[in-house]
């Protein structure tokens, strides 16, 4: 049906939405600041190698532009960070669409656009694993209901029904004629009719682009540098900034003496940015970090000036016994009771670290302000979330306000919740009016101003029966809640679920085990330290605190800890699938190489279900060697298998520097460490081989990104105990000494 | 005002003599496929070839170049993606932010002209780029794919 048929204002919006849908270039963005910059703008295109080219094409939908040539471009709402969904995304529109995958490109739509169509993209959000598991069913629709319109465009063009129409490869025929034409030659005509009220999508058994290895679509560009990333960013008459806030948390600016920085090479101005800030905005970069390492600035270091690493411990101990404050987040039978009666209890206190994300990119957004409107580019991991923190630091209403996004170089969950960069830099550019900046962080800056990794502690207790069976397990965690600091709202009667990831009666993040009496809580306690969700987020510690202690339990019991664990399994048959086919794999009960050590590990996180086999060695030196990890994955659907698997192996290396290096220490309320010498992360000759065993069973979809990453840790740290003999209940390892006891 | 020789062309440079090369590559002439992510040279990201040898931009002053030095970035490479290394990346899906890559690339190019097929131990030793997404096994296999297509282009 034609557009027209229906009424006015309807196609009036469709008209306004074709406009916007004019080309999603980074040039364009800044073309539509004011008729005035039109040439500029061709220059800021040419100098930024835009990505895009510019498109007059209409949409066909919201999610699929087609031109006349057959490119297809696929809108992608969510970010592209190195995990790979921007392929994985244009992999489910392109399968409904049924069109030629060696014509399809992506972009991005921008946040403003989102807001004036009514968020016809939805969510913009890119963390907690979701961006395949979260818009699988409307970005297939997307597609599906764009073929409908494709097929038929070219059926009312023959005056055939559109049920004699085939559609493959972006080819369409006219099946008893023979007639064929392509989607370019009918996405114009496609683009002036009203969507089908229904589409069917089809059986997953018959995808022939959901579930392959397709190559990323995002490769060519990071091979020679003509990637763009947000700190690479150049615009017309752009100014730089370097930024230093006070170094002690909750602390502020006090004065800043900029006479002696003004007259130095580049400067244009010095300005308060908030209550604790100070930048230096200069023509080029170095000229204003350059200043701004000059610059005189006193602190007022404020409240947290006396708090340490050392103070935190003690917060943190006084919750492991506690009756303030806990809260429960999962609970059968009665523990306390079992745990009286029991013949046997093994108890153990478990320890986890403050940790940067430390992005490869630091923090940086680049902000153009007038007073009646304002324009940030920037690296986010959530465009609409960003398009909200430049509004509020702009003071102009959201209409007058749009984020254009870049891809991001290491997001990690430090872009997603927290747009501190993004506010700092439209409170500079404001102080500039007319005059885009860029704002970059300095590595320094980068890790005394993050979002940290939460701190806990973690006392489990296990009582054994009397037939040598696991009867009773206590789990108390204490320490730091994410949603407490950052969005108190998504707390649930002033409990933290998110703490409990792993633990969970069911759900996303469920325990893997049925233990007959179980207790686990929470005592929080809030160092004036900011959290943040941090890659795999509560997992990364709970992990380990339950698969270490199992494995403590397992060996107190005297029995395998593979064993051990299958026994209490027979409920988690998925969990137990993947366990069972690291095992296998790995060699579980056979001999290893003579030296060579075995751990396990399984849990189930963002819905998907995961487990690793560690192999390790440790020399008379107490030197670590990680020689083999056998891991396990099912997500239900697997949308990419060999992208699954580069994110498998890329979460080995997270959770790994996170377990040899990754801790942030508390001095004088702030982070000791200032950069890579001191925050190391792991390299190349430390990389095991990772074999990595993609297992989707179908029927629900798990995410990809984050769950291995969660049993990276406890299963080294069993194979180090296998070992050594010692349990090591603490991290990161760079200080312990791992000598065989 | 210096004169140096960049991807082959004599550029003419006027910045303050401690700026260090990064930030001319990058700020003076618009060649940001080197990246800026530790400053204090240790990542890697910033990494070029100074007369063939794989060097930390970062931390070498512009004062201490010369116009007969041979500076080489990412952006000359190759132009096209035909380097073997570029095209073992293809091959194999290596990047995945893809902000550490160029250092890494012109890290292994810098070794390959020395070491046309380097051992895991050679790899081990040579390449400390931190990658943070964590690429290594891929930047391995890529390496090993590099000499292949290198020996075939020989033979």
């Amino acid at each position: 049906m034609k557009k027209e048929h229906i009424n006015v204002s309807r196609r009036e919006f469709l008209i306004s939405s074709t406009t916007i849908g004019v080309g999603f270039s980074l040039g364009f963005y800044l073309s539509a600041c004011s008729d005035g910059d039109k040439t500029e703008s061709l220059t800021a295109k040419e100098n930024l190698s835009a990505e895009k080219s510019l498109s007059d094409t209409p949409e066909v939908n919201a999610w699929v532009v087609i031109e006349p040539d057959d490119t297809v471009i696929i809108r992608i709402a969510r970010s592209e960070m190195g995990q790979g969904s921007l392929t994985g995304l244009a992999q489910m529109v392109a399968e409904e669409l049924e069109c030629d995958w060696s014509k399809v490109t992506t972009e991005y739509p921008t946040p403003g656009q989102n807001i004036a169509r009514d968020k016809v993209w939805r969510s913009f959000s890119t963390g907690g694993s979701q961006g395949i598991r979260g818009s699988h069913l409307y970005v297939r629709k997307g597609g599906a209901v764009a073929r409908h319109m494709l097929i038929e465009a070219a059926a009312e063009k023959w005056e055939v029904p559109m049920a004699e129409c085939k559609v493959a490869n972006s080819v369409i025929t006219h099946l008893p004629s023979g007639r064929t034409t392509t989607y370019g030659n009918v996405a114009k005509a496609a683009a002036e009719l009203f969507p089908p009220e229904q589409v069917e999508l089809k059986d997953p058994k018959d995808w022939k682009i959901i579930g392959k290895p397709i190559k990323r679509l995002d490769t060519d560009d990071k091979l020679n540098g003509k990637q763009i990333f947000g700190a690479d960013l150049t615009l017309p008459g752009m100014l730089n900034a370097a930024i230093k806030a006070c170094p002690v948390f909750g602390g502020k600016l006090k004065t800043f003496d900029d006479s002696k920085v003004r007259k130095m090479p580049g400067v244009r101005n010095v300005v308060t940015v908030d209550d604790n800030a100070v930048a230096v905005v200069a023509d080029t970069w170095w000229q204003a970090k350059t200043a701004l390492d000059a610059l005189p600035i006193t602190w007022d270091k404020g409240p947290n000036v006396g708090v340490s690493s050392e103070s935190i411990e003690k917060m943190l101990d006084e919750g492991l016994t506690s009756k303030d404050k806990v809260s429960v987040g999962n609970q059968n039978g009665d523990v306390k009771k079992a745990l009286q009666g029991a013949v046997k209890t093994v108890e153990a206190t478990y320890r986890y670290p403050y940790q940067n994300h430390a992005t490869m990119e630091p923090m940086n957004a680049t902000a153009r302000w007038t007073k009646d409107r304002c324009e940030v580019w920037c690296p986010t991991q959530n465009g609409m979330a960003s398009l909200e923190a430049a509004a509020e630091a702009a003071g102009l209403p959201i209409s007058k306000c749009d984020v254009y996004k870049i891809h991001l170089g290491g997001g990690f969950g430090r872009r997603g919740a927290f747009h501190d960069f993004v506010k700092q830099a439209v409170a500079i550019a404001k102080q500039m009016p007319d005059t885009p900046v860029k704002l970059l962080w300095s590595r320094e800056e980068d890790m005394a101003h993050g979002h940290y990794h939460p701190i806990t502690k973690c006392k489990l207790v296990g009582g054994f029966d009397k037939k040598g069976n696991l009867n009773a397990l206590h789990v108390r965690i204490s320490g730091q809640s994410i949603l407490a600091t950052v969005n108190p709202k998504w707390m649930q009667n002033g409990v933290d679920m998110l703490t409990f990831q792993g633990f969970h009666a069911e759900g996303d993040h469920a325990i893997s085990y049925s233990v007959p009496n179980l207790l686990v809580e929470h005592a929080m306690r809030n160092p004036p330290v900011p959290p943040g969700f941090w890659r795999a987020v509560n997992i990364n510690q709970n992990a380990i605190y339950m698969e270490c202690f199992l494995d403590e339990l397992a060996h107190a019991a005297g029995k395998d800890p593979l064993e051990f664990r299958r026994k209490l399994m027979a409920n988690h048959p998925r969990n137990l699938a993947v366990l069972n086919a690291v095992a296998e794999k790995a060699g579980w009960g056979k001999p290893a190489t003579k030296g060579v050590h075995r751990g396990l590990a399984v849990v189930k996180t963002f819905a998907s279900y995961v487990a690793a086999c560690a192999e390790v060695s440790v020399d008379h030196s107490g030197k670590l060697t990680i020689h083999r990890i056998v891991a396990a994955t099912d997500t239900g659907y697997a949308v990419n298998p060999q992208q699954i698997e580069a994110q498998v192996e890329g979460s080995f290396v997270f959770g790994l520097s996170a377990l040899l290096y990754g801790e942030c220490s508390i001095k004088g309320g702030g982070v000791e460490q200032s950069n890579f010498h001191n925050y190391p992360s792991m390299l190349i000759n430390e990389m095991p081989k990772v074999e990595t065993i993609v297992m989707p069973s179908g029927g629900f979809w798990g995410g990809v990104g984050e769950p291995t990453i969660a049993v990276a840790a406890p299963a080294v740290l069993n194979a180090i105990f296998s070992a050594t003999g010692k349990r090591i209940r603490q991290i990161p390892l760079k200080d312990v000494d791992l000598r065989p006891a | 005002m210096a004169k140096l020789k960049i991807n082959g062309k004599l550029v003419d440079i006027d910045v303050d003599d401690s700026t260090p090369l990064l930030w001319v590559l990058r700020e003076q002439l618009g060649l940001t496929g080197t990246k800026y992510s530790c400053g204090i040279g240790i990542c890697g990201s910033c990494t070029v070839h100074i007369n063939g040898e794989a060097v930390h931009s970062c931390v070498v002053p512009v004062s201490s170049l010369t116009a007969a030095q041979e500076i080489v970035t990412i952006e000359g490479l190759s132009t096209d993606n035909s380097h073997p290394l570029q095209q073992a990346w293809k091959e194999l899906d290596v990047p995945q932010c893809g902000y550490c890559q160029p250092g890494i690339i012109m890290t292994v190019a810098a070794l390959m002209k020395t070491n046309p097929d380097p051992s895991d131990a050679d790899i081990d030793a040579n390449v400390t780029n931190i990658c943070r997404c964590g690429t290594f096994n891929r930047i391995r296999r890529g390496i090993h794919l590099a000499a292949e297509i290198n020996k075939r282009g020989r033979s």
